[in-house]
């Protein structure tokens, strides 16, 4: 009879047992909040659809102050997830090469952050003159 | 005048006495260069005949000696008591079976390489007498990283999916495959696609990349896995528009 005998060690609250399990945990509930936005900007869609009165009580709900809080809350989230995206993104794409040698991770992750951070500003400017300069 | 001591703790664990496995401490003489596995094996050599582990080189290149090293995925040889001034605490590597103290069950692991047919499979049948294939430099380093694996089971014990799902190919095999279908000389993808795609496939992974950062030879596992997503949804896409029964395809 084999004396073997081998010991499964249990998996329960494994996300605690290392930092770095931590931020990704942190990572992973932070879409959560991508999520909230979503719903959020459904529901703007849907008032748009029921005409002027839905679509005004919309956004007169979200200048309040408790949605804007809850804005905010879902901003900083955001950016917290996006920061983290790419920062694993370099793991995720396919070796890149530029000019016979092959692009660092850190370039990836830096190109991929400032893309989304120019992308950002533009949407911002571009609502900002449809808003104000467009409307005269 | 007495020489300066330092603490290993090691998760002890005989399957003919424990229920479960145990914390013991030992002291071993510290100096600056001795490494975890220097430690371990005074304590089987000097202190306690009883203590299981494996080891072999000596200079990370075996894969023998991963282990957990204060809860990290670690090469012991290439591990040094002077980083951890508080004391160490070793163990069996994570999620793998203990088979005794430091020895963990590799039989799953030695399984999962099998089936990633860790070989080449040649595009066209070459006779002998038409010499060797070639390769250029350029052709060897897209897949030399890959090539580095030691299956030492670190990227196991660091990544939770296989934890989870001890049927998870895991990052190290998937490597291994990635760095034979990357391979000019290699004909082999069609074959392996079967295995990416399956359940115990590279979905599992939810790019925790936890692997790539505890990988001693600076492979990049996660990277591999990932990449192979990619590929699985191209072929799920593009299979509808292959001749039908071609390898590979959806039958």
């Amino acid at each position: 009879m084999s004396a073997r005998k081998p010991y499964i060690r249990p998996m329960a609250g494994w996300w605690k047992r290392d930092p770095f399990f931590v931020e990704y945990m942190v990572h992973e509930g932070t879409a959560f909040f991508v999520w909230l936005y979503a719903l959020e900007l459904l529901a703007g869609v849907l008032c748009l659809a029921q005409g002027e009165a839905a679509w005004e009580a919309y956004r007169a709900l979200l200048g309040s102050v408790p949605l804007l809080l809850a804005n905010s809350v879902i901003l900083a989230m955001m950016a917290y997830h996006g920061y983290t995206w790419f920062k694993i993104m370099p793991r995720t794409l396919p070796p890149m090469k530029l000019g016979g040698r092959r692009v660092a991770g850190a370039t990836i992750t830096a190109l991929g952050l400032g893309a989304a951070l120019v992308a950002s500003v533009l949407l911002f400017g571009i609502v900002w003159m449809l808003t104000s300069g467009g409307a005269q | 005048m007495s020489a300066a001591m330092a603490k290993v703790s090691v998760l002890r664990y005989r399957p003919e006495q424990d229920a479960v496995p145990v914390w013991q401490d030992y002291q071993v003489p510290y100096s600056d260069d001795m490494s975890v596995l220097t430690a371990l094996n005074y304590i089987k050599d000097d202190l306690d005949g009883t203590l299981s582990l494996r080891w072999s080189c000596r200079q990370a290149i075996c894969g023998s000696c991963g282990m957990m090293v204060n809860g990290k995925p670690a090469l012991a040889c290439k591990t040094f008591l002077r980083d951890y001034p508080e004391g160490i605490r070793v163990e069996a590597l994570a999620h793998f079976p203990i088979e005794r103290d430091l020895v963990v069950v590799m039989d799953g692991f030695m399984d999962k390489l099998q089936k990633v047919k860790p070989y080449i499979i040649p595009k066209q049948a070459r006779a002998l007498d038409e010499g060797e294939y070639l390769q250029t430099p350029e052709e060897m380093d897209l897949y030399a990283q890959f090539a580095g694996c030691i299956n030492c089971g670190l990227c196991y014990a660091a990544c939770p999916q296989v934890g989870l799902n001890p049927d998870f190919i895991g990052p190290g095999a998937i490597a291994l495959l990635h760095r034979y279908n990357l391979d000019s000389r290699d004909g082999g993808s069609a074959e392996r696609m079967a295995l990416i795609n399956s359940e115990l496939g590279v979905f599992n992974c939810t790019a925790v990349g936890y692997c790539s950062e505890v990988c001693p030879k600076m492979v990049d596992p996660a990277n591999a896995v990932n990449v192979n997503k990619v590929a699985s949804a191209r072929d799920y896409f593009f299979r509808f528009m292959r001749p039908a029964g071609e390898k590979g395809a959806c039958r």
